[in-house]
């Protein structure tokens, strides 16, 4: 098959895969039987019908995303501060690794209960975000940072690069496709952890509350929405992310992320 | 003038030459030749500072004393094009300039766009662009053809005084001028 006659068969995959696990849905919700047991993709689309027309809906969406993402960015603002410390400076990594460590084996309902001891329902989850994505972005960029290419290292020395040009021209570029991937892969455990801390912490207008009423009080077509707005909310940021990424990297010469 | 006095030289675990007492004269073109492991990139190294002596002393380097070096890999930054590797060490107007006495005709190429040979005369082109007092090369003309040798080689000894380099071919010594030092093993 020729290059276009791929591209058209790759197009049509992506629809064809979702239809047929949407008809499948709609099979074990019929054979069950029970909406508030499995309801069907339909209970569930008119449940988030009568959801969306409400300004709660839209201010518990818009107040969820900010505090995932306030977490998210703090966790990466800090994390490459880390990975750049422990890199240089061997006393900073011995000390402080073993508490990456412990942030990345503790579970994460453990750090929700503990940390709603200190903190508000509402800064909860965002530091639950900020927790589990800090050493995700902290271990990738220092793994960056240590695959520098040492031939291009001795170059910038010979050079007399200096600190800030080495930085800018060798390091940074190195560790783009290590930060770009622990990113990605950072914003998925951002929102499952956000919103379960919601859940847990119930934060005025947020999904997670949102999430624990529909339980509560079963109404299980709202719970699948719901959880429906998270899934979608999750691809729509990971798209714009990559998209940002992509940016970055076109203006770095293209090198591949 | 760069002076080893009572040298010795290695690394991981490995001595590579013993109580070496050598001197390099400024001005002058000089050419090791020698059999893989005899230490002549390891003199490379010691001369730009990228390794210390084990033991003794060597005068004359670092400091004010700017090196290029032009190693046995090119070494070329992946993400910048041929004109900003070569003007990172210089400026614009000295990148164009080298680079067209290497016979780039695309400066805006990336590395990866380009051959072998023309990366090689980039890294040349950015040796040069730095300006140092003293030009190592390791094996320079790697990737070269014979032709292109020889214009390389008039654009560098008309940019630079003293050279230090290692080949394997006595053709490129007689291109650059250079004074052939044979190494069998390191005795004085």
């Amino acid at each position: 098959m020729n290059k276009s006659g791929h591209k058209s068969k790759n197009m049509w995959r992506g629809p064809v895969v979702g239809l047929v696990w949407l008809l499948l849905w709609t099979l074990a919700a019929s054979v069950m039987g029970k909406p508030l047991l499995l309801p069907g993709p339909l209970d569930t689309l008119t449940a988030l019908k009568g959801l969306a027309v409400q300004a709660s809906f839209w201010q518990s969406v818009g107040l969820s995303v900010f505090r995932v993402m306030t977490g998210y960015a703090c966790a990466v603002a800090l994390g490459v501060c880390l990975a750049f410390l422990c890199h240089f400076v061997n006393l900073a990594d011995d000390f402080l690794s073993p508490m990456r460590t412990v942030i990345r084996t503790t579970p994460v309902t453990s750090f929700i209960i503990l940390v709603l001891l200190w903190l508000s329902d509402d800064v909860t989850p965002a530091f639950i975000s900020f927790l589990m994505v800090l050493p995700i972005i902290w271990t990738n960029v220092q793994e960056g940072l240590s695959h520098t290419d040492r031939q291009l290292l001795e170059m910038t020395k010979i050079y007399r690069f200096g600190a800030f040009k080495t930085l800018v021209h060798l390091y940074i570029p190195s560790v783009l496709p290590h930060f770009a991937s622990a990113c990605a892969n950072g914003l998925g455990f951002a929102w499952k952890s956000g919103i379960a801390a919601e859940v847990i912490a119930k934060p005025m207008l947020s999904i997670g509350k949102n999430l624990q009423d529909a339980k509560v009080y079963l109404e299980t077509p709202s719970l699948f929405a719901w959880t429906l707005v998270v899934i979608l909310l999750s691809l729509l940021l990971e798209k714009l992310l990559k998209y940002a990424l992509r940016r970055i990297n076109a203006g770095k010469g293209g090198k591949a992320a | 003038m760069i002076r080893f006095e009572h040298v010795t030289a290695g690394y991981d675990g490995k001595i590579i030459f013993r109580d070496l007492n050598v001197q390099f004269e400024d001005g002058r073109r000089i050419a090791l030749m020698g059999p893989s492991g005899m230490g002549k990139t390891t003199l490379l190294r010691l001369i730009a500072g990228l390794l210390a002596p084990i033991e003794g002393k060597i005068s004359g380097i670092g400091g004010e004393n700017k090196v290029s070096f032009l190693f046995q890999e090119d070494r070329l930054l992946p993400w910048e094009t041929a004109k900003r590797n070569v003007a990172l060490v210089s400026d614009d107007q000295t990148a164009e300039k080298l680079l067209a006495l290497m016979e780039i005709e695309n400066p805006n190429q990336y590395p990866r766009e380009m051959s072998g040979g023309m990366q090689r005369r980039v890294a040349i082109a950015r040796a040069l662009a730095f300006g140092g007092d003293l030009l190592l090369m390791d094996e320079p003309f790697k990737g070269l053809d014979e032709e292109l040798r020889a214009r390389v080689a008039k654009v560098i000894r008309e940019n630079t005084k003293s050279i230090i380099m290692t080949t394997h071919d006595e053709r490129e010594a007689d291109l650059m001028g250079a004074k052939i030092i044979r190494i069998d093993g390191w005795i004085d």
